[in-house]
């Protein structure tokens, strides 16, 4: 009975002052120096993110104990053009290996620097692999994480 | 206006928390939501509008009826939440960018 909502991909785009091949480079074996560090997905305090250079690579956080989990993986491994990886988070952040949704990452030289351009998109299959109805609009990441930014926002 | 910041707005309105709060029961037509509200039927009609444009709620034909829902797996506010984390993991990345380039420089 319910309609499917597609939602659009998520589009960001930031110049850098700085050369193609060392923003490829700080985004993917970089990623550990700049990734936010507010989101944990296992159990263990969230040490850094590893890209593993190579296309089949895995990307995932390592834990300060040593321990590790997936994020996704590297679909496509274009260096210094182009990575895409494989998100394969749901909503509450674990690991789902049969979730795939599409992060491309495109670095164009323009001027003096680099361009970069982000998509994440096939967003709507994180739906797909929400359990029920119900239960994806009461957990917290559902109905509760939209309060929650509607309560952090308009905190600002 | 970005897709999170569209729905921050729609939400910062009491009468449009309150029609998302009608909806969480269950999909209704515009008549069924505005019943008990203090606010005008075209009103109501225009609020589910703008939640709409948001992503939060979407609508289909029942005969001549339009039935509303929210988004049955609060892939909006996900998408929102995304389109936030990105914006400021990519600032992160630029600054980072930026930083260790300049030092290579020098």
């Amino acid at each position: 009975m319910s309609t499917q909502i597609r939602p659009a991909p998520v589009r960001k785009s930031v110049f850098v002052d700085a050369p193609q091949n060392h923003a490829f480079d700080v985004f993917t074996s970089g990623i550990g120096r700049w990734w936010p560090k507010s989101h944990k997905i296992g159990e263990a305090e969230l040490d850094k993110p590893v890209i593993e250079p190579r296309a089949g690579g895995r990307w995932y956080q390592l834990g300060v104990d040593g321990s590790s989990c997936d994020v996704g993986k590297v679909l496509k491994w274009d260096p210094p053009a182009r990575v895409l990886l494989a998100w394969q988070l749901t909503a509450d952040w674990t690991y789902d290996p049969d979730l795939v949704t599409e992060v491309e990452v495109t670095f164009t030289p323009e001027g003096s620097g680099t361009r970069v351009d982000l998509e994440h998109r096939l967003l709507e299959r994180i739906g797909e692999r929400a359990e029920t109805m119900r239960e994806a609009i009461d957990s917290p990441n559902g109905w509760g994480l939209l309060l929650q930014l509607y309560s952090e926002a308009s905190a600002e | 206006m970005t897709n999170s910041s569209r729905v921050f707005a729609a939400l910062n309105d009491p009468t449009r928390r309150a029609v998302l709060e009608r909806l969480r029961s269950g999909p209704k037509p515009v008549g069924e939501i505005a019943r008990g509200l203090p606010v005008t039927r075209p009103a109501v009609s225009q609020h589910l509008k703008v939640l709409k444009e948001a992503g939060l709620v979407d609508d289909r034909a029942e005969g001549t009826r339009r039935i509303y829902q929210i988004d049955p797996k609060g892939l909006g506010a996900m998408r929102a939440w995304l389109d936030q984390f990105w914006t400021g993991a990519l600032d992160a990345f630029a600054a980072e960018a930026e930083r260790s380039a300049k030092k290579e420089k020098e």
